[in-house]
């Protein structure tokens, strides 16, 4: 194994609500959710139809421009609705579950006989491309173009993030086969970034990385940059290691399976433990009887990146993780809660409030206010401190918010994605919104650039 | 009787928090006084911040917000004010009595009293002019007021001389705050620092209250020209004035040239290191305690709001400078030992509270090294190598604001040429 890169300039946020390593059975029933909306920059085009019964691994949809990337459906039952918005944009499609899961039978050889346009289409034809991403832009990989590797982090080092050690402790063997497939796509060129000592180093027929330090240590953006950082010109995938596991029991059985492991988790939450759910599921499903107070805020994903969800709403596609937290609406009286305040409540990475007085091991109860109004950027050196690429945040920011291409791509917008810039948005004195800014960049590139 | 207290004060905030949302209704689009909304957001958002959340991207947020962070700054300014009141309270008195000598440390009430009567005006124009053109460009563009001003109120008080009169604070603010700021789009836009835009425009258009030795001593200039006979052998002068009238009028003790180390050492007599470090000399109401600033600056570097880079690098070019100065040598002004300049003008409060500006300085790290450095040479060299400017801090400071920009261009172009070098590499 290589030297561990150790990665200081960061931050991790400390929030109370981890989830107790125990794992909960969250029963198949009821309607279940799949979202184009959760694909950035996707168009979908219909397979189903309202009425049509499907299987686990059936079509729901394709992208209308690259159709070789298909969606499929997580339950076996019918499809009730398809949630169509402004303009008939399809928001959702909503299918009825009939509690059996059965599953649609792909034949597939051994993995020593597939060819690497083999394994592409396998992962194509059963809806496993969708998870893979690709950077620069950060949407679903596009099949045609050639990447120059495979990134796959086996961490997650968000707050409250799901530990993958637990989650796949017991599936060591598909996950070996998942990478082999993967190495056999890749013709080798597959890198897995771990913590030192990780159990995941058994795993062969990979490239070992091993990354140590603070947040945003097990984003697999900060690992690409201190591995092998993105050029202009060049494509780099990446995959949730979850779905690898996916992926190789898939390639063992010939059977989609749609359960993924879940941390329910949050200050919110009453029974903060790992779910085992289905893709697609009911928020409200989820966080049943965990729930108590009313005024809170569903997130499906972290606190950081993940989305705003009502408890009507279904859990998004990359998601492993449920958080909820207290909506922060409502007045703070500047000397007792607000700006002036003491502030010991107040989880800061700046002195200004007396988060470094306090121990390391408190944790804190933190809500949606944004603790100030959004203000030109005044403060400098702030982001730069929790964001560990070669990049300089503040002035790509600037170059993403007036839409300068030149100055975007001189300054690295081919390497980041928006979950990089997370952090920079948590810390970010003037409130401003630095995930939505450099998304916008990004869309802008897609359109004139690539 | 603590817990009645608690909960009377609780029931006012409940009281003001209702109040203010009964009002809200009136101040948002389309109600009775929406014009006025500025007004009312600042107000409101003072007392309490608002209920906004965010919406999409992350979820919670640092507590740290603009206004705490401008306030600091403040509070990191009450060292030199507090001091300044005391020193401009003292040399009023040390010219009613007609005597320089008077000691430091005593009637301190009488003195601070004395002072606050000067100061406060002062501060209470700076604040009220600004703050008033602040809101009427809120109130055009419709939006509440940005927390810029009120560091800037503060510090324009502290460059003044304690003479100068209250017209001319409040014509420098208005200046400073429409063509130094709101003309480019309020806080967070401006080029150069908004206080020394203020300090500038008053030293340029009225240079005789601003400069000179008869401007740093409350009440000197009056008394000249009425009793000029009690004020017989008493200079107003500051420290840099006096080291300036060695340049020009050179001084001679029985028709021979005084020697350069003499000069000095009669300039240290007069202004010695401990008093100029602490701050016992006349000058602009602020600046004159190097000690005073270093403590401000202390919190600011702690609380992260000072860049320590910027302070650190703005002091070593000053000395750098001041030694190479030394080096050449041969007049007084020259042969001054270096470390005097740092503590003596305007040069510490330059060095922590104008050039650490962050919208005007460097952003890039590297840049605030270079641009710090090069902001206490220059200020130096033009304090000693041009005598008609001897408060050459802000000069130098105005300048590298508007260098800054150049500084990150190249640390930027640095950056990208490393990205463009990886490029061609593989």
């Amino acid at each position: 194994m290589s030297n561990t890169i150790s990665i200081r300039k960061g931050l991790n946020i400390r929030l109370i609500g981890e989830a107790t390593k125990e794992i909960r059975e969250v029963p198949v029933s009821g309607i279940f959710g799949v979202s184009p909306l959760d694909f950035h920059g996707l168009t979908p085009k219909m397979a189903v139809k309202e009425g049509d019964t499907v299987l686990v691994g059936d079509v729901l949809f394709f992208d209308k421009k690259k159709e070789a990337i298909k969606f499929v459906s997580p339950v076996s039952g019918s499809v009730k609705q398809i949630v169509r918005g402004e303009k008939r944009k399809i928001i959702n499609i909503l299918i009825d579950s009939d509690g059996k899961q059965e599953a649609k039978k792909f034949s597939i050889k051994p993995i020593k006989e597939q060819t690497a346009d083999d394994v592409k289409n396998l992962l194509l034809e059963s809806g496993f491309w969708s998870s893979m991403k690709q950077r620069p832009i950060d949407i679903i990989a596009n099949p045609s173009n050639k990447a120059k590797g495979i990134f796959v982090s086996s961490f997650d080092s968000a707050p409250l993030a799901p530990d993958y050690e637990f989650i796949l402790k017991n599936e060591m063997e598909a996950l070996q086969i998942g990478f082999d497939a993967l190495s056999v796509m890749m013709e080798g060129k597959v890198h897995l970034s771990s913590k030192p000592n990780s159990s995941f180093s058994k795993i062969q027929g990979v490239i070992h990385h091993s990354f140590d330090g603070v947040h945003p240590a097990g984003n697999v953006g900060t690992q690409i940059h201190h591995i092998d950082p993105i050029n202009k010109g060049e494509f780099v995938w990446s995959i949730n290691i979850q779905e690898v596991a996916e992926i190789g029991k898939f390639f063992a059985s010939g059977y989609i399976n749609s359960s993924r492991k879940m941390a329910l988790t949050g200050s919110e939450v009453t029974t903060r433990t790992y779910l085992n759910a289905t893709r697609g599921s009911k928020m409200e499903s989820l966080v049943k009887n965990s729930v108590e107070a009313t005024n809170v805020r569903y997130i499906s994903g972290n606190v950081l990146t993940g989305d705003r969800k009502e408890l009507t709403e279904y859990i998004g596609h990359y998601h492993n993780q449920i958080t909820v937290i207290p909506e922060g609406n409502e007045y703070k009286f500047f000397l007792t809660s607000g700006w002036l305040g003491a502030g010991f409540d107040k989880f800061s990475n700046s002195r200004l409030f007396p988060t470094f007085l306090l121990s390391k091991s408190k944790k804190f109860r933190l809500d949606t206010n944004t603790n100030g109004e959004e203000r030109a950027f005044v403060v400098s050196g702030e982001l730069e401190r929790v964001f560990p690429f070669d990049i300089l945040p503040v002035q790509l920011t600037k170059a993403a918010i007036t839409n300068d291409i030149d100055g975007m791509e001189n300054l690295g917008i081919y390497e980041v994605a928006p979950e990089d810039f997370a952090l920079c948005e948590y810390v970010c004195t003037t409130k401003i919104n630095i995930q939505e800014k450099i998304r916008q960049g990004l869309d802008l590139i897609a359109s004139e650039c690539m | 009787m603590l817990a009645n207290a608690c909960k009377l004060k609780n029931d006012s905030v409940k009281f003001l928090e209702k109040y203010l949302h009964k009002m809200e209704p009136h101040f948002i689009k389309g109600g009775k006084y929406e014009k006025w909304n500025p007004l009312f957001e600042t107000l409101a958002t003072f007392a309490f911040t608002p209920k906004l959340v965010t919406s999409k991207g992350t979820h919670i947020r640092d507590g740290v917000d603009l206004k705490r962070t401008m306030f600091t700054v403040v509070i990191a300014l009450i060292p030199c004010l507090i001091f300044g009141i005391y020193n401009t309270g003292h040399w009023e008195m040390a010219v009613a009595e007609g005597n320089r000598d008077i000691p430091y440390f005593s009637e301190m009430l009488a003195k601070f009293l004395m002072g606050l009567t000067i100061v406060l005006p002062v501060i209470v124009v700076s604040y009220g002019v600004g703050l008033t053109i602040e809101f009427i460009f809120g109130m055009l563009r419709g939006h509440s007021l940005h927390e810029g001003f009120l560091v800037s109120g503060m510090l324009i008080p502290l460059t003044m001389p304690a003479d100068v009169p209250l017209w001319m604070v409040g014509l420098a603010t208005a200046f400073a705050v429409i063509i130094g700021k709101e003309i480019f789009g309020g806080t967070g836009m401006n080029v150069v620092n908004i206080a020394l835009t203020a300090r500038a425009f008053l030293f340029f258009a009225y240079p005789t209250s601003m400069s000179g030795d008869k401007v740093w001593m409350s009440g000197l200039g009056e008394k000249m020209n009425t009793n000029p006979a009690e004020l017989d052998g008493f200079s107003g002068a500051t420290a840099l004035g006096d080291l300036a009238s060695f340049m020009s009028d050179k001084a001679t003790v029985a028709g021979e040239a005084v020697q350069s180390n003499m000069a000095v050492q009669s300039f240290s007599n007069e202004y010695g290191a401990w008093e100029s470090f602490m701050g016992m000399i006349p000058g602009s109401i602020g600046e004159t305690s190097t000690m005073a600033c270093l403590i401000g600056g202390l919190l600011l570097v702690f609380t992260g709001v000072g860049s320590l880079r910027i302070i650190l690098s703005f002091f070593i070019g000053g000395f750098v400078m001041g030694l190479l100065l030394n080096l050449v040598g041969g007049n007084p002004y020259l042969d001054l030992p270096a470390y005097y300049h740092l503590i003596i003008g305007g040069f510490a409060f330059g060095a922590v509270f104008m050039a650490t500006d962050p919208v005007t300085a460097s952003q890039t790290a590297s840049g605030k090294i270079i641009y710090g450095f090069f902001g206490g040479f220059l200020a130096i060299m033009i304090r000693v190598l041009n005598p008609a400017y001897p408060e050459g801090v802000f000069l130098a400071i105005l300048f590298m604001n508007v260098m800054a920009p150049i500084i990150d261009h190249y640390v930027i172009q640095a950056n990208i040429n490393r990205r463009l070098k990886r490029l061609k590499t593989i």
